[in-house]
């Protein structure tokens, strides 16, 4: 299978999450420019984290009119698979792609730590590696990261939560939220569950020297899942 | 070309009258107006290092990890790969506009390395500020930590490492202290010359506007007076230099770029001239050819702007299109604003007329001046402390508490919280848990980066700070077990027009290149700042240290945390009955005095080299150097820093016959604390004395609680949650 890592003026995890498919898992990756309007073949597109565009008025809310976007919707809506990664993930939001929107983080300040998750859902085929209620670790770097859904929809992605901010033994708690997301959601998929968001950075614990190698088991989820469907 | 008074000119843009009689001697002529504003910024102290450049020379160059010198920064070749680094200070534009002032200085550090061809992995800040019970110190502090934030966290380089310090000192005038590291395989540097005639000189990045202008001249070449010097502070524009990076680093690559400079302080003039003079040749601009932001920018203007994210190229002719592209690709200007000429002068046309005609040598070879210099006479008055003037402490606890609470001493979470430390996923120790290593993908070995010194020391005796800012950083980095290799420096310091002042800024010097030398560690690159004062006086002189080691096997290295019960608790060194300078003298007794711990340069290397090899033999479960605060600070982070904090049982009466607040408090050098499981103590002990380092067993790891004994008395016994709520609270919020 084929990766393509989007890459927006200003995406700073490109490279990273480049190297963690193409030199840690040795997938087959590819970079896609913002402004091409072919996704190359790719099986899988990662939305990469940073401040695209600078994050200038709004978490992701200029890249979701790139070019390529366009392309990313419908390859999207014809059940490709799409992980938007921080940055990324705030890209979905604004593009419709995902429900829910992003507050400024509870206090204000841009955080970046280590935080212990808890899997929600591994039903998807970004975590089908993971046992259900599963704690790991993964860091996050966000400024905001305030996962923000209105009382209309609060029902429906309650549903499609796949990871929570939790504690280290898995206890979902406001003390263990870093930025006030709602019901400490760090990640969700779309009702068919082919698109991922999530705001911790999984490419950041894909290796052992790293402290963490929960992260790598999202994207060898997804090889996974890809290998079993192709022989179905 | 036309003709004005120029003296008044020169005057007004900082040029003394001897130097415009030079500079009438240079041109044999009446200089333009554009002429002045380009002499003025070129030999501004900022970028002419008038007063300090005979002292560099004494700085050493030789060592063990073979180093270079590039234009705007140095550094060392290993295994292939040119480590290039430099630390850069944006004090002045940082005190006026904290946030801007802060950003600027990161991306133009930034693109300093860029401009040697190497891809910038890592940044560190080293920050001073007046107290933050001051409310402009605290709101310059909050700005500043939101700057580095809102322009490293776009950019996408790491902030991994730094420090923080408050002192009165600081208050009308605070160090914002940059440092960028960059990685690129040897042969890909990049040097900033224009050479070849008939190359183009391209201009990239962003526009140019009126901001900035004079920046070096006058802002930072000339104390604060009483008024407002806003308009002098540039920008910064994150996506820009983000963009810029990805695109320089691209057409770099091409082979076709001949020559590259940053255009930071003095930005067109800088960038024209000593890439001219660094190619001995010439070069022509034409100014109608430079993307403007705001129209009816006078020619000078235009010389002088230090607009944010731009670069200068020399390309080849005939591959200038191809370049311009790259540029465009990724939203940015790129115009050919002149060429190269075999002249040797910086030729700046303006509407069809030569409003410059400059040699390029003589406009980069500023004057040198060495003023005289005096002993300051404070120094007599504050290096009388004796131990007997202070009672001792009858509670310890409520003591310590104060101490792991207080400015200077407090936990740095919050801070390197708010900057991405992570992005480039090569940071392998994490900054709050000891020495800071980052991972050179493919590779084995590792880089440690660290920053240094105690400004309080430095104002007690400049040469002995500045050599234990020196020995400090490198006891830091070796604690990991790195070895190190090289050093960029930050010498922040008064006027250079007033004696006293002077005479700090050359003991220092000539302090951090003795111990430099010593350790075999080449200075690599480096930057001055003067005119560090206020109409309260001037700052601690501060030669801050950058230090870049390296680690053989990255994942060798050792942290500062107790990472399970039962390891045997061993402080190498010696500590001697000494409380000159410390911090437990200031916080608790309110006592900016000295002397300040004097350096055993001998001592020093001799624990360096062991703890290297007590990492390399894979002998240590944690290690932590000694420094502000003491034995007890160490203690303290070791057990609190851990994946899971973990207390200690400790006894001090091994340490010999001494006051217990200079056992617990003082700051001796050369000294470290290591925990190792039982079976390596023989190995370590055999070790220490191979390296002559004296080597107690104070203690052993474990229980809820750090408790400190000295004989038979109890000094301390708090619960290790305390100690780490009281530590990780001290900056508030």
């Amino acid at each position: 299978m084929k990766f393509g890592v989007v890459v927006f003026p200003g995406s700073n995890c490109d490279y990273d999450c480049y190297y963690v498919l193409s030199q840690v898992l040795k997938a087959e990756t590819v970079f896609i420019w913002h402004e091409d309007r072919s996704l190359k073949d790719c099986d899988c597109i990662v939305l990469p984290g940073g401040s695209s565009y600078s994050d200038y008025l709004r978490a992701g809310a200029l890249a979701r009119f790139s070019p390529v976007m366009e392309a990313v919707q419908e390859f999207a809506e014809s059940g490709g698979l799409v992980i938007g990664i921080c940055n990324g993930f705030q890209i979905l939001t604004e593009a419709g792609i995902l429900p829910g929107a992003f507050l400024p983080n509870r206090g204000g300040r841009f955080i970046c730590c280590p935080v212990y998750l808890r899997v929600e859902n591994n039903q998807t085929p970004f975590t089908l590696l993971f046992a259900p209620g599963e704690v790991i670790k993964v860091p996050i770097a966000h400024r905001q990261g305030n996962f923000f859904i209105d009382s209309l929809h609060q029902e429906e992605v309650k549903k499609r939560i796949v990871f929570r901010y939790c504690g280290p033994q898995g206890e979902i708690d406001s003390c263990y939220n870093p930025n006030g997301s709602w019901e400490n959601v760090a990640g969700i998929v779309s009702g068919q569950g082919n698109i991922l968001g999530l705001m911790p950075h999984p490419e950041r614990a894909a290796e052992k020297i790293l402290g963490s190698e929960d992260g790598r088991r999202v994207f060898l989820s997804v090889i996974k899942w890809w290998e079993e469907k192709k022989w179905k | 070309m036309e003709v004005t008074n120029g003296e008044n000119v020169a005057k007004e843009l900082g040029l003394r009258k001897e130097e415009y009689e030079k500079i009438l001697s240079i041109l044999g002529r009446v200089p333009t107006p554009t002429e002045i504003a380009m002499f003025s910024v070129e030999w501004s102290e900022h970028c002419g290092y008038l007063h300090s450049r005979k002292w560099l020379e004494v700085l050493p160059r030789e060592g063990k990890f073979s180093p270079f010198w590039g234009e705007d920064a140095g550094g060392i070749v290993y295994d292939g790969l040119a480590l290039v680094f430099k630390m850069e200070s944006h004090n002045h534009p940082s005190q006026i506009e904290p946030k801007q002032g802060a950003a600027t200085g990161v991306g133009g550090i930034i693109r300093d390395i860029l401009g040697s061809g190497a891809r910038p992995i890592a940044c560190l800040d080293s920050l001073h500020f007046g107290p933050g019970e001051d409310e402009r110190s605290l709101y310059v502090f909050r700005g500043v930590v939101e700057g580095v934030a809102f322009y490293g966290n776009c950019v996408g380089v790491p902030t991994v490492a730094g420090e923080l310090y408050f002192y009165p000192a600081f208050r009308g005038n605070c160090l914002v202290n940059v440092m960028c590291l960059g990685i690129a395989p040897r042969e890909k540097l990049t040097q900033a010359k224009a050479q070849g005639e008939g190359n183009y000189i391209v201009y990239v990045g962003n526009k140019t506007g009126r901001d900035g202008i004079g920046g070096c001249s006058i802002l930072a070449s000339q104390e604060f007076g009483a008024e407002e010097k806003r308009p002098s502070v540039q920008i910064g524009d994150p996506l820009a230099g983000k963009c810029l990076v990805e695109a320089t680093l691209e057409a770099l690559n091409t082979g076709y770029v001949v020559g590259v400079k940053d255009m930071g302080a003095a930005g067109l003039t800088c960038s024209t001239s000593e890439m001219a003079a660094s190619g001995r040749s010439g070069v022509e601009i034409d100014l109608d050819l430079v993307p403007l932001r705001e129209e009816g920018m006078e020619p000078w203007e235009i010389m002088m702007s230090e607009s944010q994210e731009r670069m200068l190229l020399c390309v080849r002719r005939g591959y200038e299109e191809e370049i311009i592209q790259i540029f465009q690709k990724w939203g940015l200007e790129g115009e050919i604003i002149g060429e190269v000429k075999d002249t040797g002068k910086v030729t700046i046309k303006y509407r069809g007329e030569i409003v410059a005609d400059i040699p390029a040598l003589e406009l980069t070879r500023p004057p040198v001046y060495t003023p005289p210099r005096e002993r300051p006479l404070y120094l007599d008055k504050v290096n009388n402390f004796s131990l007997q003037s202070i009672s001792l402490p009858s509670n310890y606890e409520e003591i310590l508490l104060r101490m792991v609470s207080s400015e200077n001493l407090s936990s740095r979470r919050p801070i390197f919280e708010q900057y991405d430390h992570m992005v480039g996923i090569n940071t392998v120790c994490l900054p709050g848990s000891g020495t800071v290593v980052l991972r050179v993908k493919g590779k084995k070995w590792g880089i440690a980066v660290t920053s240094d010194c105690n400004p309080l020391y430095c104002y007690l005796s400049p040469r002995e700070g500045a050599k234990m800012a020196v020995a400090e950083a490198a006891r830091n980095l070796s604690a990991c077990g790195a070895k190190p290799a090289g050093v960029t420096d930050c010498l922040n310091f008064g006027s250079p027009e007033k004696p006293d002042r002077y005479w700090q800024f050359v003991e220092a010097v000539e302090g951090l290149s003795e111990a430099c030398r010593f350790f075999g560690i080449p200075v690599v690159s480096g930057n001055v700042s003067f005119y560090n004062e206020n109409p309260e006086g001037a700052i601690f002189p501060t030669p801050t240290i950058g230090m870049v080691g390296i680690i053989e096997e990255a994942e060798k290295a050792v942290s500062a945390g107790f990472g399970e019960d039962d390891l045997i608790l061993v402080l190498l060194g010696e500590t001697k009955e000494e409380l000159g300078g410390s911090e437990y003298l200031r916080v608790i007794h309110h006592r900016e005095e000295g002397p300040p711990p004097q350096v055993d340069l001998e001592r020093e290397k001799n624990l360096q080299e062991l703890l290297i090899t007590l990492v390399k033999e894979e002998i240590l479960s944690s290690a932590i150097d000694l420094s502000e605060g003491g034995l007890i600070m160490a203690l303290v982070e070791s057990s609190v820093v851990g994946e899971s904090p973990r207390g200690a049982i400790v006894d001090l009466e091994c340490l010999g016959e001494m006051r217990e607040d200079a056992l617990l408090f003082g700051e001796s050098g050369g000294r470290a604390l290591v925990s190792v499981r039982g079976e390596f103590l023989n190995s370590l002990q055999r070790l220490a004395q191979e390296h002559n380092i004296p080597c107690q067993v104070i203690g052993k790891t474990g229980g809820e609680k750090l408790v400190i004994k000295k004989g038979g008395k109890l000094l301390i016994s708090l619960s290790v949650e305390e100690l780490k709520n009281c530590w990780e609270r001290g900056l508030g919020e």
